[in-house]
């Protein structure tokens, strides 16, 4: 084969993305079309008294106003894919009554010619409340938390008796963690663009998940599937909260009906605060115990989040740490308290991201008061299993990601007391902390066409949400069907074709590759059994099994000029292309997960197919069951802390990956690096105030909401352990777009104890914590 | 956005002529106002874009004075040889502020009159006396981590965003401006207003009126000068706290001394209390605390910011330091 996996090669729509030649969502100008602005609700709890919109209509070029009086009544969507594209506000259709449960909630939308005017009489709609007050603060309603009834058995676990060991322990290190909220802020705002067509249905959306918006809409407004199509073709960034549906692209499409013309709907940046989920803060409990050479012998993870009053989520914290190290008793809990705030949803690395910053804050807290090093510490309690489940982990390296990084930051340098090391005026800490993150897998489908031409075109409606999916499926594409990478091209984003994966939970990869290795590899299969049976064709007469294809020929292994060129087989055949579809059905996620796996719904046809494709079968014989599926790494940070002022530098940031098999060096590292900059964020920066007084969003706009920028970013050493992992698909890749946060957070904190002493358990740590 | 229009004058005289009529805005840079009017907070009717007017030149008067023209870019200015070499504190003041691309849309002028960045201000479903008078203070009670604790009122304790403004205040600049009514030179301690009961009213600069330029006095000293700005992260951000510092040391002794704080203050702050006990007194550690102790000790903390008062301390100590060595 021609060798492309792996290979950092540019990204295939880079020039397109700098050239502004990719076209987002919001890029999108049907003919006729009109620019829709929503109004949000400025309470957070109550009702609508009476909503005035004279004003606003009569302003000049505003073609109609929607609120819950005149808007179409919607159905709760019944039976969609809870993975994939869920609508956010299980017990909330938007635009259907008088109700308000949180701020920002949208109570009507004005469409008018030119996006100015639609926004000019957004303002001028009137609102008369009737409040209630709300209940918004989480640390003052522990006393209403309650066990939540959604997520099932993985929410509440437990092994041994934690509690007794606890009590009996040499060593105790008992502390709570707190993280504020977050939110996602990606580049690109929720956009969505809507046509009619008669009964046609065309709309544009910046989603994580087409094919979950489509049957969102075909669900709520009671539409026929084959007439809803849903493109998403460029994503500037999703972290999730595109991963879930907001009401934007239901009203969107609600409001082109009513004014009976394409209509825009933009969030602003001040609206994706309020009106398109976010990061609960968390509450987290964690108490270890140890016997005093640092083998655990307790536990305890008990995390507090925030839900809303029309769905449920949790932030699933404390899921991590059920297989993250060996340790007879451990107990997980997880309670929520509901809000009158917008609900929360997944944000990068959903449960992981605060879950390790606290499990490993806490580990390194033990290993000071062990005074013991903290890799030791680690080494010393090294799970070779998944304990919890009792399950073998699917590959699992993370000894050698130990020693890797530690060699890397220069570990051994570090003299072990906080406070002890300086540089110049500055105070120098090294801290380290364990990444993890799901190996998850999902049923996906893919369809692979080549062409007598000679290039290949692949279909398949998972999407690139910035990542470099398009440039990573290419690869495995050419990879697969023997041609040089620029001779194929990958279509994703499009919910006409084969459904795979959303995109999260970090599955897209390991999901979407395999079938569209599978479908590649069934248009070769065809390609050479036709060649075999052509009496014209040089292979004539050859085994099947003995011919290779490679640089856009198939010829016979060891003979590379006893063949053909794909292009003279199908030319001589009179074939314009050849076709091939695949549907792999393999999940690696716990059915009783708090996010299952889709079920159904994928084209019919691929699923026939995949039965006489070898790919597919190969794959899918594989017995999962037996395996626990984690990606896995260590992070190392060094960094400088100002004693007087509390300034803090990360100088240096080393990750070593243990994520299977690296299909694009290149893309790789911007992942990892990108999650690691959140954990910078998250570490030192990000957390969204509320009012004290009326639990509203003070802080909406990135003026405010501070994310690291590039003054503040260290020197990145990036390596991947690089094997591929032997389960989980014949590709061996497992995904990498969350894991890179995890644990750079406790990394940061960690090594700020270190250069300081001072040990910040609620984050973020802002100088003000450290003076 | 309300609409509005936009007119392009291409001379002083009828920029000003036109500035009259009751809700009407000159706009340079655009880098603030057009934020504020996007945000329906600022809704001028019309707006005279003063861009062509020939405001863009810094001269050394033969005075020894500097005067910089008030359509000077931020980027030009504090890259501008004579600043550099003469004026560091301004030079790095400037260059502490927001971010290149804003830089080279900023003037000096718009940034002498740009606004709170309290964040109630920014948000018109929230009560906010600066925004409508009278409304009350969302702030004082509520999130107020960013706000300012010196020169605060029960009106309004919004922080004075600038960075440029604290090293002009410490170089004691002149502002001039020219009216209908002709022109007139304010001295840098008089341009920026205390809240007090209302806190709408920022400067004393005339409706109507027009900066043409800012003066700095002739200081042989300055050329040892520093801006030091402490914030969350290490660029893009406004301070939390921030110290401009000129000292003439002679033998380890202060002979004159100009401090201003940043981040703080509800205007530029120039420390008069700070600059006294510096004054005549050795350039050592002892000093510098003292004076910091002194510039803060009229310092009213709110529930998020009481930190800045230490904050604030340390930085002015730092940037003293940095400037005035230890003798
Ligand atoms: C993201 C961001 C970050 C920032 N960070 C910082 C920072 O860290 N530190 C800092 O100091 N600043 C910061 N700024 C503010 C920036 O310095 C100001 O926006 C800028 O200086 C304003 O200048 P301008 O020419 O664009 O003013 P404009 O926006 O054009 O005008 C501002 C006001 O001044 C008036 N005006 C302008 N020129 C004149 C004149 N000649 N006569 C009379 N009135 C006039 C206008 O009518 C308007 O009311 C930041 C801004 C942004 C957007
Ligand atoms: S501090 Fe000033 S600007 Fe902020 S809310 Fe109060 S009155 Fe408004």
């Amino acid at each position: 084969m021609n060798d492309i996996l792996g290979k950092p090669i540019d990204r295939v729509d880079g020039k397109l993305k700098v050239s502004g030649g990719a076209t987002y969502s919001a890029e999108y100008f049907p003919k006729n079309m009109v620019y829709g602005v929503l109004v949000l609700s400025t309470i957070s709890k109550g009702r609508i008294r009476n909503i005035d919109t004279n004003q606003a209509e009569r302003v000049k070029g505003v073609v109609g106003i929607m609120t819950y009086k005149n808007s179409m009544s919607l159905h709760f969507p019944q039976g969609t894919d809870p993975g994939s594209g869920k609508y956010a506000e299980k017990d909330l259709l938007p635009l259907q009554n008088d109700r308000i449960y949180y701020d920002g909630q949208v109570i009507a939308a004005v469409m008018a010619e030119t996006f100015e005017k639609a926004e000019y009489a957004a303002k001028l709609v009137k609102v008369d409340y009737e409040t209630e007050s709300p209940i918004f603060d989480l640390k003052t309603n522990i006393s209403k938390s309650y066990k939540p009834s959604s997520g099932g058995s993985q929410l509440q676990l437990k092994r041994g008796d934690a509690d007794a060991a606890l009590q009996s322990a040499d060593v105790k290190m008992e502390q709570t963690y707190t993280t504020p909220v977050y939110h996602h802020n990606a580049m690109e705002p929720h956009a969505s663009v809507a046509e009619w067509n008669g009964d046609q249905l065309m709309v544009y959306d910046a989603t994580q998940a087409v094919s979950g918006v489509k049957s969102l809409l075909v669900s709520m407004l009671g539409l026929l599937p084959e007439k809803v199509k849903v493109v998403s073709l460029f994503i500037g960034g999703g972290f999730g909260s595109k991963g879930f549906t907001w009401p934007n692209p239901i009203v969107t499409v609600m409001a082109a009906k009513m004014v009976k013309r394409p209509v825009k709907l933009v969030l602003s940046r001040q609206q994706m605060f309020t009106t398109a989920g976010r990061r609960s803060e968390t509450i987290q409990k964690i108490a270890l115990a140890s016997n005093s050479s640092g083998k655990l012998t307790a536990i305890k993870h008990d995390t507090i989040s925030e839900s809303s009053f029309v769905d449920e989520f949790v932030e699933t914290a404390g899921l991590a740490t059920s297989m993250l190290y060996s340790c007879p008793n451990v107990e997980i809990s997880h309670s929520l308290v509901r809000l009158n705030k917008v609900t929360p949803c997944p944000t990068r690395a959903p449960g992981e991201a605060p879950g390790t910053y606290a499990i490993e804050a806490a580990m390194d807290e033990l290993a000071y008061q062990l005074k013991m090093d903290p890799i030791q510490l680690r080494l010393v309690n090294y799970a070779e299993m998944d304990e919890q489940r009792q399950k073998k982990f699917s590959s699992k390296n993370l000894k050698e990601c130990y020693q890797r990084g530690a060699d890397a930051i220069g570990w051994s340098q570090r003299s072990p007391e906080p406070k002890s090391m300086r540089e110049g005026n500055y105070l120098v800490g090294y801290g380290m902390a364990t990444a993890t993150y799901l190996a998850n897998r999902v049923a996906s489908a893919a369809k692979a066409t080549l062409y007598a031409d000679g290039h290949a075109e692949i279909l398949s409606a998972t999407q690139d949400i910035g990542t470099g999916t398009y440039t990573i499926m290419t690869q495995i594409a050419a990879e697969a069907l023997g041609l040089p990478v620029d001779r194929v091209t990958v279509k994703l984003g499009d919910s006409d074709y084969p459904r795979a994966a959303n995109s999260g939970g970090s599955q897209v990869t390991a999901s979407v590759g395999p079938p569209i290795r599978a479908a590649a590899l069934g248009v070769i299969a065809k390609l050479i059994s036709l060649a075999v049976s052509d009496t014209a064709s040089p292979l004539h007469g050859h085994k099947e099994e003995d011919i290779i294809a490679d640089n856009g020929r198939i010829y016979v292994k060891n003979h590379t000029d006893r063949g053909e060129s794909y292009t003279e087989l199908l030319n001589r055949k009179g074939l314009q292309k050849l076709e091939a579809q695949a549907k792999t059905n393999v999940s690696t996620r716990d059915p009783q997960g708090a996010n299952p796996a889709p079920t159904g719904g994928v084209d019919a046809a691929a699923e026939e197919e995949s039965k006489t494709n070898p790919a597919v079968q190969e794959d899918q014989n594989v017995d999962r069951k037996l395996y626990s599926f984690h990606s896995f790494g260590a992070q190392f940070v060094k960094v400088l802390v100002d004693p007087d002022l509390g300034t803090v530098k990360v100088d240096k940031a080393v990750a070593v990956m243990d994520v299977g098999k690296i299909l694009n060096l290149k893309t790789a590292k911007s992942q990892i690096m990108g999650g690691m900059i959140f954990g910078i964020g998250m570490a030192l920066l990000e957390g969204t105030a509320y009012d004290p007084n009326n639990g509203r969003v003070v802080t909406r706009d990135l003026a405010q909401y501070l994310v690291p920028v590039n003054a503040d970013m260290p020197q990145f050493d990036i390596q991947f352990i690089d094997k591929p992992d032997p389960y989980i698909s014949p590709i061996g890749a497992k995904g990498i777009g969350e894991i890179g946060i995890t644990g750079m957070t406790a990394a940061v904190v960690n090594a700020i104890y270190h250069a300081t002493g001072k040990r910040v358990r609620d984050l973020p740590v802002t100088l003000d914590k450290l003076i | 956005m309300e609409p509005f229009k936009l007119i392009h004058p291409n001379d002083q005289h009828t920029a000003i002529a036109s500035s009259g009529g009751a809700n009407v805005k000159f706009i340079a840079g655009g880098t603030n106002l057009v934020d504020l009017m996007k945000l329906d907070i600022e809704k001028p009717a019309q707006l005279v874009d003063i861009n062509s007017l020939k405001l863009q030149t810094i001269e050394t008067l033969s005075n020894g004075n500097v005067r910089i023209g008030a359509l000077v870019k931020n980027s030009d200015l504090a890259y501008h040889p004579v600043i550099m070499k003469n004026y560091p504190v301004l030079s790095e003041a400037l260059l502490s502020g927001a971010s290149p691309q804003i830089r080279n849309m900023a003037t000096v002028g718009g940034n002498l009159l740009q606004r709170t960045r309290c964040p109630y201000f920014y948000d018109t479903s929230f009560p906010c006396n600066k925004r409508v008078p009278g409304s009350g203070c969302s702030a004082i009670n509520g999130y107020n981590r960013m706000n300012a604790i010196l020169g605060t009122s029960s009106q309004c304790i919004a922080t004075h965003p600038s960075d440029m403004c604290v090293a002009m205040a410490a170089l004691g600049a002149i502002v001039h401006v020219e009216g209908l009514r002709g022109k007139r030179e304010i001295p840098f301690h008089e341009f920026h207003l205390l809240p007090g009961q209302t806190p709408q009213y920022e400067t004393t600069l005339k409706h109507g009126e027009l900066i043409t330029a800012v003066e700095i006095p002739a200081i042989p000293y300055a050329a040892k000068s520093h801006y030091l700005k402490v914030r969350d992260r290490h660029s893009y951000e406004f301070a939390l706290a921030s110290a401009a510092v000129i000292l003439n040391v002679v033998n380890g002794r202060i002979q004159t001394a100009r401090v201003a704080l940043g981040g703080v203050g509800t205007r530029p702050w120039r420390a008069v209390l700070a600059e006294k006990v510096l004054t005549g007194a050795l350039a050592n550690e002892q000093t510098y605390r003292t004076a910091a102790e002194a510039a803060l000790s009229e310092a009213k903390p709110h529930k998020d910011n009481a930190f800045k008062i230490e904050l604030a301390k340390r930085t002015l100590v730092r940037a003293l330091k940095t400037v005035g060595g230890m003798s």
